[in-house]
């Protein structure tokens, strides 16, 4: 490969990363599947934890299916460099003329469209389910939609700082769980809000503009906690 | 020796801190007993009686610090964590290691202190005020850090790694602090504030007196702290065999 990559090189090959993790995603639906599976067993805990009290169910929906959404994604976090990090692919990476974040930030997004996507999906079900209407249920989805690339880049920041460390699944959570927590209040607070008759836009800017925020910084952090963990 | 002759970069080397740190804590430990003892004399019996409160506000002499302390040292620990990253300094990466537990301390002190504030002036332990929230927000990022920091075996590793997670989080904290305000008052008015300024002086002295107290207290611990991290990370070198003697 020629030292000086054009541009369109480096497309391609964040193109080939996330080819390549989509792929690799389904040839274990399991892994796939697993967080999805969770992602409807929590939902349907609470109904039964607090009672089938329909104007309550109603209340809570929102805050319950994100919640259950930002800890199902968070479960697959810890696989985003694992396997990778285990098998020197991700040495290679760090080591090759693309840049390291923007392998980090293809790496996010094939983690959005394996894990959060597919929850953004199923979501409108699980939401049915709370007794939301059909305007609720499409806030919901756009709000999963443009937060759920968020919690992706931000997790990768974790995933990275936590790469072979003891203990990294509980650990990994008590990183990155306070730092979801803007994406968590708006992303909430917009189906709340509409359901009560105020404004939705403000909650639509803020969550766009924490993604474009952690699209430009999270990768660099990420990049720079892979080089201390392939260091 | 004017000031401009000390090679400040002297300092770096950990050896050179570890006896710094030894000479300079006992000074800052007697400030912080002094400044506390009056701090806490004109809170307990200088400072009048509140017109609303009674009594009961004097938590305040400890309250408004240890918040003002856990809110500043988690600054001054990502600032040594991005000079660490930056300069690669091995010292800069044991005062933030230093730092996180006098961080949480004040972080669990604020919390608790304000809710024994609350139960009597409010009637709760609790409420989900956007400063509550926030102040148990930044306790929780303590806490990520020092588990970080625990749970890699390499100390170079591990402070590279908690140096990145405390500029990510101290990036974070202003948008925390602004999205739990805006979600709190989309609920309801703000339903505690404090009085700004409307404070009687001996009050208003007290507070600083003890917040110096506290920085006093914060600065002697944290050199104390790094004095140990020191001698553990070098304990397999000379100096230290030396200095243990």
């Amino acid at each position: 490969m020629s030292a000086n990559l054009s541009s369109m090189d480096t497309i391609e090959v964040m193109r080939a990363i996330v080819r390549r993790e989509v792929a690799m995603a389904m040839r274990q639906k399991g892994e796939v599947l697993t967080p999805l599976m969770f992602f409807a067993v929590v939902s349907s805990l609470f109904p039964l934890a607090v009672g089938s009290d329909s104007a309550l169910l109603l209340r809570m929906a929102p805050g319950v299916i994100w919640v259950g959404a930002l800890l199902a994604a968070m479960l697959s976090l810890a696989r985003m460099f694992a396997s990778d990090h285990a098998d020197g692919s991700l040495e290679q990476m760090a080591l090759s003329p693309t840049p390291l974040g923007l392998t980090a930030l293809a790496k996010a997004l094939a983690h959005f469209l394996v894990s959060g996507l597919p929850l953004v999906l199923i979501a409108p079900i699980l939401g049915l389910q709370y007794g939301l209407d059909a305007r609720g249920l499409g806030i919901l989805m756009l709000t999963l939609l443009l937060g759920a690339p968020t919690l992706s880049l931000i997790g990768a920041i974790g995933a990275a700082l936590t790469l072979g460390v003891r203990g990294a699944g509980v650990l990994l959570s008590l990183l990155v769980l306070p730092l979801y927590i803007p994406v968590l209040i708006f992303g909430a607070g917009a189906v709340e809000a509409d359901a009560a008759g105020l404004g939705i836009s403000a909650h639509f800017s803020l969550l766009a503009a924490m993604l474009a925020l952690a699209g430009f910084f999270a990768p660099l952090a990420t990049s720079a906690a892979l080089r201390i963990s392939v260091e | 020796m004017s000031i401009r002759d000390i090679h400040w970069f002297r300092f770096a080397s950990p050896p050179n801190f570890y006896h710094l740190a030894g000479r300079l804590w006992p000074y800052f430990a007697a400030l912080a007993a002094v400044l506390t003892l009056v701090g806490l004399w004109i809170g307990f019996f200088v400072a009048p009686i509140d017109a609303q409160q009674g009594q009961g506000y004097r938590i305040i002499f400890v309250h408004v610090p240890t918040s003002q302390m856990s809110m500043l040292i988690y600054l001054v620990m990502a600032g040594w964590a991005a000079w660490g990253l930056a300069f690669n300094t091995r010292l800069s990466g044991m005062m933030a290691a230093a730092l996180a537990p006098t961080g949480a301390l004040f972080a669990f002190l604020s919390l608790v202190t304000g809710s024994l504030w609350g139960k009597p002036m409010w009637g709760t332990w609790w409420v989900w005020d956007a400063r509550l929230t926030s102040e148990l927000i930044l306790f929780f990022l303590y806490l990520g850090f020092m588990a970080l920091q625990a749970s890699i075996d390499d100390p170079r590793r591990a402070d590279k790694a908690c140096a990145i997670l405390a500029v990510v989080g101290a990036v974070n904290v202003p948008i925390i602090y602004f999205s739990v305000y805006w979600w709190n008052t989309l609920h309801q008015g703000a339903s505690v504030t404090l009085k700004g300024a409307s404070m009687a002086t001996p009050m208003l002295v007290g507070m600083l007196i003890m917040v110096l107290a506290f920085w006093m207290y914060a600065i002697a611990v944290a050199l104390l702290r790094v004095r140990t991290i020191i001698l553990d990370r070098e304990r397999h070198t000379e100096w230290v065999k030396h200095a243990m003697e």
